[in-house]
Parts: structure tokens; sequence; C-alpha cells
């Protein structure tokens, strides 16, 4: 079993106020920011590991995590930093953010499996930064593959021949099963305790949240192959269909008055707000 | 000549307030580019609601049901709304942002080599070119994109377009030749939908929201903003840190990765104000903010804001509404 897991690299989303748009509005920078793996494709590594582990937590894996991503040379830290969480290589297809849509990624990472062949791809069901959610469901078109987005859990049979993913969607929560190759993207959830069930990990529950890396983890990973390539490589057209042509700060809401008594509250409401 | 397709997943024989905020956007947008808009209907039965698609304002009404349509299943959709878009030229393909156009648009779009937009909160005409204004970063920017494509596909947040008045049942309807299942929908079985149990309005489209966070300590607790949230007839919605800690299901989430929500009033309980929940919530009418933590985010974006302990403040301000509303 081989799973691939397409990684970006963003600015530290818990500083997205801090992003700076450039004068001529262009072009947006995160200078002074910390660069991290998108939160949810660090859930999609966590997602990957916990499939293939022989028991909770072991990292002992039944096949291969290969970590993908589309990006600058130094995007090889956030590959790292996932290498050390216990996948197991890494693949940096060089390119610039700034010449790159949803088109151009999915097709690289469509080349990538043409070359790979892994049964899975689970990736995040967006990247915090752009906020579009598409990679997947594109690939999955260009691939002919079936789709379960925004799996909040997921449960795979011993023989991890398909997939059983409850998908967090409007309204409530939708399960369907899908034969393998199939393409994956995970929301929060999937890392909760009981995300994932491959009905072979026994034993303790998984902690809340995507594993830290160990120590040893992180010695591991410095050893660990990442293969780096182009896109031209690849034979991908980098033709852009989407353009971003500027960049502006949207209208910021400023703070209003405190009150003091739920009475004083209830009045500003009816009389001022006149929304009661 | 249309040229705008308005795509509308069906359900429960009801046309939502997103649809409406869609065929808004497409007027706007046909009068860019000179012509009209069409709508396609997608759900297992549309004939309860027929007649109140033909009176949006559309050129036609394209219907497309089927019992196995009511399941959204991307694989099935993908290729029938390409099928559509193509045989009518359409220039622009739009959808409003639920989960059912996030999921089965990208698919599409790239089915038919189509640059798309998600989330667009504007649309201007630049010489010609049409300008999608969406959000990112959190909501931090707005980036404005334009698409190089024959088609181009945009998702639209509705909380963002006055809905359009429904007139007479003016357009014509009429129904679509559905095209084979393709053999990739046998790769997928759809095994059953788990609703949340809610008798609340819905999140997405309520006048009054009333969201719970890390505040609340339990899921027990919940039951406080459940009970001032019926006061005043609102939805319930929660913080990410709220759903993390398993208080509430993640399908009330407000924020960047959760529901977008723009309610007239916004209710704001045990919340810090992540920037990632501001951004879903940030175009509300009015904010109230209670927390027991004066410098807490959340005050810096409240209407009107109250410092102390929640457990004594929501019970006597759901008392205080009940007598209002009598």
């Amino acid at each position: 079993m081989k799973i691939l897991v397409p990684m970006k690299r963003v600015a530290d989303p818990d500083n997205a106020n801090k992003v700076k748009i450039s004068p001529d509005g262009t072009k947006v920078t995160s200078e002074g920011l910390e660069s991290k793996p998108n939160p949810f494709d660090e859930y999609a590594v966590e997602t990957a590991l916990r499939i293939l582990e022989d028991g909770v937590g072991s990292g002992n894996l039944r096949g291969e995590v290969v970590v993908v991503t589309v990006g600058g040379d130094d995007t090889v830290r956030q590959v790292r930093q996932c290498l050390a969480m216990g996948a197991d290589r890494g693949i940096i297809v060089q390119g610039d953010d700034d010449q790159l849509d949803s088109t151009i990624v999915a097709n690289v990472l469509a080349k990538l499996v043409e070359k790979e062949q892994p049964n899975l791809v689970i990736c995040g069901k967006q990247a915090v930064d752009g906020d579009s959610n598409q990679v997947g469901q594109a690939l999955a078109e260009i691939l002919g593959w079936p789709q379960a987005t925004f799996a909040g859990q997921v449960e795979v049979p011993a023989d991890l021949s398909s997939a059983t993913v409850t998908r967090e969607v409007d309204g409530g929560a939708a399960k369907v099963k899908v034969q393998l190759p199939a393409v994956i993207s995970v929301d929060l959830r999937i890392v909760s305790p009981v995300g994932v069930n491959n009905n072979v990990a026994a034993g303790k529950e998984y902690q809340d949240g995507p594993r830290y890396a160990s120590l040893k983890g992180i010695m591991k990973a410095k050893k660990k192959p990442v293969d780096t390539m182009t896109i031209a490589d690849l034979g991908v057209d980098q033709t852009l269909k989407v353009r971003t042509v500027n960049f502006t700060a949207p209208p910021q809401r400023s703070a209003g008055v405190i009150v003091e008594t739920v009475e004083e509250l209830v009045a500003k409401l009816r009389d001022e707000a006149k929304v009661l | 000549m249309s040229n705008v397709l308005v795509v509308a997943n069906i359900a429960d024989n009801e046309v939502k307030k997103a649809v409406l905020s869609t065929a808004a956007f497409a007027k706007t947008v046909s009068g860019y580019t000179g012509g009209s808009y069409d709508i396609l209907a997608i759900g297992d039965d549309l004939s309860g609601v027929k007649d109140t698609l033909a009176s949006l304002g559309a050129g036609k009404v394209m219907l497309a049901q089927g019992a196995e349509l009511g399941t959204a299943l991307a694989e099935r959709l993908s290729p029938i709304i390409a099928q559509v878009a193509t045989q009518g030229g359409y220039k622009v393909v739009v959808s409003a942002a639920t989960s059912i156009a996030k999921d089965v648009f990208p698919r599409f779009a790239a089915r038919i080599g189509a640059g798309m937009a998600s989330e667009v909160v504007a649309v201007s005409n630049e010489g010609g070119k049409l300008t999608y204004v969406r959000p990112m970063y959190a909501g931090n920017v707005n980036g404005a994109v334009q698409i190089d494509s024959a088609v181009e596909v945009v998702t639209i947040r509705p909380t963002e377009f006055d809905a359009i008045e429904p007139g007479a049942a003016a357009s014509a309807v009429e129904e679509v030749a559905l095209p084979a299942a393709e053999a990739v929908c046998g790769k997928v079985e759809f095994l059953g939908f788990e609703k949340s149990v809610s008798n609340r309005p819905d999140l997405a489209e309520a006048a009054v929201v009333v969201s719970g966070g890390r505040g609340l300590k339990s899921k027990e607790n919940f039951n406080i903003i459940e009970a001032l949230a019926d006061a005043l007839s609102a939805a319930v919605g929660a913080s990410r840190a709220a759903v993390d800690s398993g208080f509430i299901h993640n399908d009330f989430q407000v924020g960047q990765t959760g529901k977008i929500v723009a309610p007239d009033l916004y209710i704001a309980v045990g919340i810090s104000g992540a920037l990632q929940h501001v951004a879903g919530m940030k175009s509300a009418k009015t904010v109230v903010a209670i927390n027991k933590d004066e410098e807490a985010p959340i005050f810096q974006i409240a209407d009107y804001g109250m410092v102390g302990d929640l457990f004594k403040i929501i019970p006597e301000l759901t008392e205080a509404v009940k007598k209002i509303k009598g």
C-alpha cells in the first residue's frame, strides 16, 4: 500500500492577519512569519500514518507514505517536518507560488501519481492561505478516480482494499465507500482519537490532533530521501488559468462599546441596533 | 442568448435563499456579458420547485432529476453539469458555495479544462474582463482574480449577494436528458446520510446566530447556548475550539474552514475571537461578545461587549429576551 500526501507550505495561519500587501497591490508577503505545513495537509499525513500503522502510534507502517509539495527549494523544511512525523520520503516539484494555480498543481500531482502508482491520495480539504479547496477534486477527475472529500472519519478493512469515509457536509454527515485507488480530502475531525479506524491498530486511543515529531523522528527524517524535480520535467503546461490581478485589504470591523449589565445590553440591541 | 449558467442543487423541495443570491449574481454578470442566464436544477425530485425556479428571471430552467441524483455524488453530477454547460455554450457557470458545490465544482471545472474561482464575494467588469474578488488568508486579504479559459467556473458566498426578487413563473422549463453514469460511479457507493438533528433555522441563512466557544467548558453546558438561541429563534453556531473539544458537531462550526455566516445579529459566547473564527462571521451586521477575558480579541470586532461570567449572563439574557419576545 502506498499513500501519496500532497502538502503545501503556508505562512503561520495563526498570524494570517500579519501578512502584508505590497504597495502596488500585486503581491502578498509574509516576511517575519514562520512557514508551516498547511494544517489540513498535516492532518492528511496523520491520516495516512494512522491508516498504515500496525498499532496505535507504533510508527510501523504496512506500506509507504510519500509527501509531495510544489513550491520553492526551501519547502524542504516543511517536507522534513512531515517525514519527522513518520512519512517515508518526499518529493519537491520546484515552482514559484505566484506562478501556480489549482489546475497546474492538480496536473503535476496527476503526473506524480502516474510515476508513483499510489493506492490512495490523501490531501487536506483546503490550503489556509488561498482557501480555494479545489486540488483534490480536480486531481480525482484527471485520474478518473472516485473522491471522498471533507473526511471526518475513515475506516479501512485490514486488507486495505477500500475506504469508508464519513464526509462532513452541510446539514450532517454523508457516508460513502470508495474503491481504491481514490482521492480523500480530510477535514479537522479526522485527527480526533476516533478519526481513523484501520481494523488493525488496537490498544490505546490516538491523542487528539496530529502527532508531534519525536526527537528520534527528527533525526531519522534528516536521512530520509527527498527527490527534487521541476514542473517542466513532468511535462505539465504552466499556463495560468486563474490570475490574481491585485490584492487589497478588506474593510475591518472596529471595537464598539462595553456594556455592564444584561439590561443595558438588551436595551442597546432593541433601541440602537434594532435587532430584538 | 444566455451565457451564464446557475447550478442549483435542490433537496427537500426547497429553493434556498442561496439559490436566489446566486441568481442575483448571474443577473449582474449577464449584464456585463450582454446576455441572460439559465438555471440548471439538480435533485431527486424537482416537481415541487419548478415554478419557483421559473420565477427567478432566467431565460430557461433545466431540470436534471432522478432518484440517484439526491445523493449528489460528484462522480455523477460532474458529467451532467459539464454536458449542460458545454452544449449551452455558457461563458460563466456559477453555484453557491454549498458543501455539494465545493465537492463537485472543482471536479467539473477540471473536466472541462476551466479555471475556477472559489467563494467569490464581489464581481466587476474591468475593460471587458470579468474580475472576481475572493477572500484569502482567512479573510485578511481580498484577491481580485481573472480567469483565462473558455468557460469561467465560480462559486460564490451567497451571504455577500442580495437575493433576487421572484417574479412571475415566466421561464421556459425543460428536462435534461441525463448522460449514462460513467464507470467511476461504480467505484463509489453512497451508504447513508446522518442528519444533524435540529429544529432551528439553517445556520448559513439564519437572521440571528448564537455561537459558543471553549468558554462553555463542556458539551452539556451547550444547552444554555441552545436555550438562548431558541428564545431568539436563532441558529446555533460554534467556534473551532468548541468543535475540537467535542462539544458540538463540525457542521456547526463558524469560521474560515467552516460555515460563513452574515446574520443581522451574531452573539459570540465564550469565544476568544481567533482570526479563523472572525473570518466566518465578520460580515454580521451586529456582533455581541460575551467573554470573561476582557483582553479577548473578539471585543476588538464586537459592537457590544460584555465582560463577565457567561454562566450567569446567558441565562439572564435568555430570560430578558423571552420577556421581550413574549
